[in-house]
Parts: structure tokens; C-alpha cells; sequence
């Protein structure tokens, strides 16, 4: 378990992070979410030990990052965002070293390390110089390193920048299965990842906690109303937009004109008019092409939170 | 120690994985070697004297050019952010790459052992002054290798840290030579100081415990300095 309690952390006059609170539980896929600037980072790097926090607490497990940071550390792997390797290296020399200053020991050197190639897809450039290798190749790496010690907990930040469309899917898969014995952190600020693999998300804005939950929860508290989509064909507009202004629910909608209506329609969230809507387009004779149910997004819950430059509130 | 032994291997590694270590050799070899010819020619002494009294000139520029990486090159990648997170410790972190760069130099001291076995074939050198000497020299390697180190751990720019070690290496190098200029009452406090009054000492063959105190304590002292240097990113 990972414990933040007030966490505060000024660079001279600006703050980064300020009383930041919130606990992440053994097992727990944690979605770290908020723009450029956020605090992201600064928070990530006080939980591996890179620097200290101003004010406040954080712990792993009951240790304290700071008077335990060594046995801390152990049980990190830390991806930073840059992915900084050793160029020098080939990619073989740097998961030896990564191993040796892991404490694993020499004689299980071969069977980590080839376990991390299979994971990660690092079997065919095992002999290349890091820095001959492409970002993809190079985040892998990084997520080796990270992982060649099983570690309990995994903080990656932005662990799919960089990568290709089947690479990302890879990455995303892996941190699944992980979740399932580890607790993982990861920041990003593509929404569709978090929805794909986080159990949990926390937004932060301008250093603060904006909103803390499940994708699920996010969406329904802080949904607005619901948006349906709908193509008609064989009515005029305005008998049908009396028909379906008559559905309950309905609170207003724009439709064209044609020969096939398309129509937009909001409607109290929470509300499952599909079928009401269905039946008053048959009864009256007109057919239905498409019909379409948007529901409020992560994607409209972040912009809402985040976009004042501002206290947001949550 | 296993990772102050692990880092070490990497930056030895990591030398010789580059032209920049054969060059650097190269170079330490031919100036050195051309200081030990003309001057053996000149004096016609079986002596490797005239050539240690002058190799602390070429570690003026030597040792900053190898140490000048060490540390500046991690900050400037990036790199020591995962360093700083892997389950090292500072001091393990100093005296790995220190030691790195101390192996280095006393390897290229160890080429000039070419030298002096060469000499040794046309007259009987003085074996004293021979090992005070490249004791001298090894040590006087390791207080500029520990200078260089704490100016490495100063700055991420490579060009920065090896100004500021061979302006530091200078001013200990040329110390006494503000005898003149100061009052005699100065004098034991530039003695103290000047590494050219130590690495005489010890390359007239007396091995004095006040000199390996002086190059031992100027080691640590500097490896302290650049463990504090480090330790600064915990600061609140």
C-alpha cells in the first residue's frame, strides 16, 4: 500500500504539488491523469526517492520514503519519462548492470534477463547499442529495466509515449496482466488508456487532486447529459420532432432535413430511452437506420476538470 | 561495495568503448615520451627524474579531460534520475566512478613503465626514487581524479567541469609559487598546500607519512564535497 498524506513541493517560488492526498491499494492499477504541468512528474518522482517532498508524508508499505529510501527503492521499478538509458551499452550490458545493481544474484542473471526479452519483445536486439535503437525499442528497455527485479510496485511515466498503435496494445496488455500481483502507477495524458487498463484514476490539476475513482465513477459524477444519434427515413421533420419530443426524457433536439433525418438528441442522463424511442418511430411508419448512444466520456470529465487555469474544485 | 564495484566497471567500460580512452592514451604517451627523451638526452643520466617532474604538467589537462563525464554526462541525459532510484547509495555512486577514473590514470602511468625500463638497460637507475616517483604519481592521479569528480558532480556541461577542475588543479599546482610574493611567515601554509612540494618529496624516494596524509585527505575531502553535491536533489 502506498500512502501520500499533504504532500507539498515548491522549486523556490512555484508550487508543484500541493496537499496532495490519496492512498493506492496492493493489487491497484492507478491512472495518473492531468495536463502538462500538472504535478505528474514531481509526485512520481518524490514516491521513487529522486527527491525529497516539501511538506508532508509519503510511505510504502509503512516505510517512509525518506528514512527508509533504500529498502523503498528496492521495491520500486521506475520508468522516468524520457526513458534515460546508457547509450554506450547494448541492450544485454545494460540489463546485466540493471541486474548486478538490483542485487539479483549472477547465477539467475540469464533467466531474468531472458524472461524481460520475452516480455518486452527485446529478443532480437539483445546485441544493439541502446542508442542505435528506435523510442519504441528504448521504452521497452526502459520497462525491462524496470521490471528485472519483480518488483511490488511498478511507477511508469508515460509508459506508451512514443510507441506504434500494436506496440501500445503490447504495452497495455503487459501492464494488465502485471496489475493482477502488482500495484502499478502510471501517468499519461491519453484518456483511452487509462479507460483501457486503470482500475482507479486520479486527475490532478494545477498541482491538486481534482477528482479520485473508477473510470466508471468518474464518468457518472461528473456526467452532464447524454447525447443519442439517430438517422430517420420516411417522415418529414416536424411530425417527427413532435413524436420524439413526446418520449420522456427527451430534453431537446436538432434534427435536418431530407430524405434521411438525422437527429440529435440530449437527453437526461442516466435515462435509457432507446427503446421508448424506438417504438414511437415504428408505431408512427417511419423506419430507423441508426441509432447511436454517446455517453459522457473520460475525455469531456478531464477537459471539465482541468481546463480552468484555476481552483477546478472537485 | 558490490555496486561501487559494478559502477566502476561500467565507467571503465564505458571508456574503452569510445576512441576517446586510445586518444587520451595516445596523447598522455607521446608528450610524456617526449619529455623523456629530450630530457634523458640532455642530461645523460639514467634518471627517470626530469620526466616525473614534468608528467604533472600533462595531468594538468589530462585528468579533467577524463574525469569531466563522470557525473556531468549523467545529469545531462538524464540517466542519473534512474541512478538516483536504483538501491545505490551516493557514496557508492562517487567512489565508483572516482575509482573508474583513478584505474584509468594509473593504467596510463603504468605505460610509462615502457620508459623506464628502457633506462634501466643503460645504467642502474635509482630504484628509491623510481617507486617514490610512481607513487607519487598515482597519488597526485587520485587528488586530481577526486577534483575532477566533485566538478563533474556540479554542472550537467562537460566543458564546465573541465574548466573548473583544471583551474582548481592549477591553483594547487602553482601555489608555491607565490612564495615570492608573500611573506616568508606564508610559507609552511603554501607548502601545505601545493601539491608540487608533496609529489617532490615523494619523487626524491622519501616516502614521508605528511605527504600520503596530504593526498589521502585531499581525496576524501573532495569525494565528501562531491557526495554533498549529489546529496543537494534531497533538499526540500
Amino acid at each position: 500500500m502506498i500512502q501520500v498524506q499533504n504532500l507539498t513541493k515548491r522549486y523556490g517560488p512555484t508550487i508543484a504539488v500541493k496537499d496532495l492526498s490519496f492512498t493506492v491499494a496492493t493489487g491497484e492499477i492507478l491512472g495518473f491523469l492531468g495536463p502538462n504541468g500538472a504535478g505528474k512528474t514531481t509526485t512520481m518522482k518524490i514516491l521513487t526517492c529522486y527527491m525529497s517532498p516539501t511538506e508532508g508524508q509519503v510511505s510504502l508499505e509503512g516505510l517512509d520514503v525518506i528514512e527508509h529510501s533504500l529498502e523503498v527503492r528496492r521495491r520500486i521499478g521506475y520508468l522516468p519519462e524520457t526513458a534515460p538509458l546508457y547509450h554506450d551499452m547494448n541492450v544485454l550490458e545494460y540489463l546485466s548492470f540493471v541486474a548486478g545493481i538490483r542485487g539479483i544474484p549472477r547465477h539467475e542473471f540469464g533467466s531474468r534477463i531472458d524472461r524481460m526479452a520475452s516480455v518486452c519483445g527485446l529478443g532480437s536486439v539483445m546485441r544493439k547499442d541502446i542508442g542505435e535503437l528506435s523510442k519504441g525499442f528504448k521504452q521497452r528497455v526502459g520497462i525491462a529495466q524496470a521490471m528485472i527485479h519483480d518488483p511490488d510496485v511498478l511507477i511508469l511515466d508515460e509508459p506508451t509515449s512514443g510507441l506504434d498503435p500494436n506496440q501500445i496494445v503490447d504495452i497495455r496488455n503487459l501492464i494488465k496482466d502485471l496489475g493482477d500481483e502488482k500495484t502499478v502507477i502510471l501517468s499519461t495524458h491519453i484518456l483511452s488508456e487509462v479507460q483501457a487498463t486503470c482500475d482507479r484514476v486520479l486527475i490532478i490539476n494545477n498541482g491538486s487532486l481534482v477528482a479520485d475513482g473508477t473510470p466508471a465513477e468518474l464518468t457518472a459524477k461528473f456526467a452532464g447529459d447524454d447525447q443519442m444519434r439517430l438517422v430517420v427515413s420516411g417522415s418529414s421533420p416536424e411530425p417527427l420532432k413532435s413524436a420524439l419530443m413526446a418520449v420522456s426524457g427527451v430534453i431537446s433536439l436538432e434534427l435536418t432535413d431530407g430524405s434521411e433525418i438525422r437527429v440529435n438528441i440530449t437527453v437526461e442522463s442516466g435515462q435509457d430511452v432507446r427503446a421508448p424511442l424506438f417504438r414511437a418511430i415504428a408505431d408512427a411508419g417511419w423506419t430507423l437506420l441508426e441509432m447511436h448512444r454517446e455517453s459522457t466520456s473520460l475525455e469531456s470529465v478531464f477537459r471539465q476538470l482541468t481546463k480552468d487555469t484555476g481552483d477546478a474544485g472537485a | 561495495m558490490r555496486n561501487t564495484w559494478l559502477l566502476c566497471q561500467k565507467e571503465l567500460r564505458s571508456y574503452f568503448n569510445s576512441p576517446v580512452a586510445y586518444i587520451v592514451l595516445t596523447l598522455f604517451l607521446l608528450i610524456t615520451g617526449f619529455f623523456f627523451t629530450t630530457t634523458l638526452f640532455l642530461i645523460g643520466q639514467a634518471t627517470m627524474r626530469q620526466t616525473f617532474q614534468l608528467t604533472p604538467i600533462v595531468f594538468l589537462f589530462f585528468v579533467p579531460a577524463i574525469t569531466m563525464r563522470l557525473i556531468a554526462e549523467e545529469k545531462r541525459s538524464g540517466s542519473i534520475e534512474l541512478l538516483f532510484t536504483w538501491p545505490t547509495r551516493d557514496w557508492e555512486i562517487v567512489v565508483g566512478k572516482f575509482a573508474a577514473a583513478w584505474i584509468f590514470i594509473t593504467m596510463a602511468i603504468g605505460l610509462t613503465l615502457a620508459f623506464t625500463y628502457s633506462v634501466s638497460g643503460i645504467g642502474s637507475l635509482d630504484a628509491g626514487e623510481t617507486f617514490g616517483g610512481y607513487l607519487g604519481l598515482i597519488l597526485m592521479g587520485g587528488a586530481f581524479a577526486a577534483i575532477g569528480t566533485w566538478t563533474s558532480s556540479l554542472t550537467q556541461n562537460q566543458i564546465v567541469s573541465f574548466v573548473v577542475s583544471l583551474t582548481v588543479i592549477a591553483a594547487l599546482y602553482l601555489v608555491e609559487n607565490l612564495l615570492g610574493l608573500l611573506p616568508m611567515s606564508w610559507a609552511p601554509i603554501l607548502q601545505f598546500l601545493s601539491v608540487t612540494h608533496h609529489f617532490n618529496n615523494l619523487a626524491r624516494g622519501v616516502i614521508d607519512s605528511r605527504d600520503l596524509i596530504y593526498f589521502a585527505s585531499l581525496i576524501i575531502l573532495m569525494l565528501k564535497l562531491a557526495h554533498s553535491s549529489l546529496e543537494s536533489r534531497r533538499w526540500k
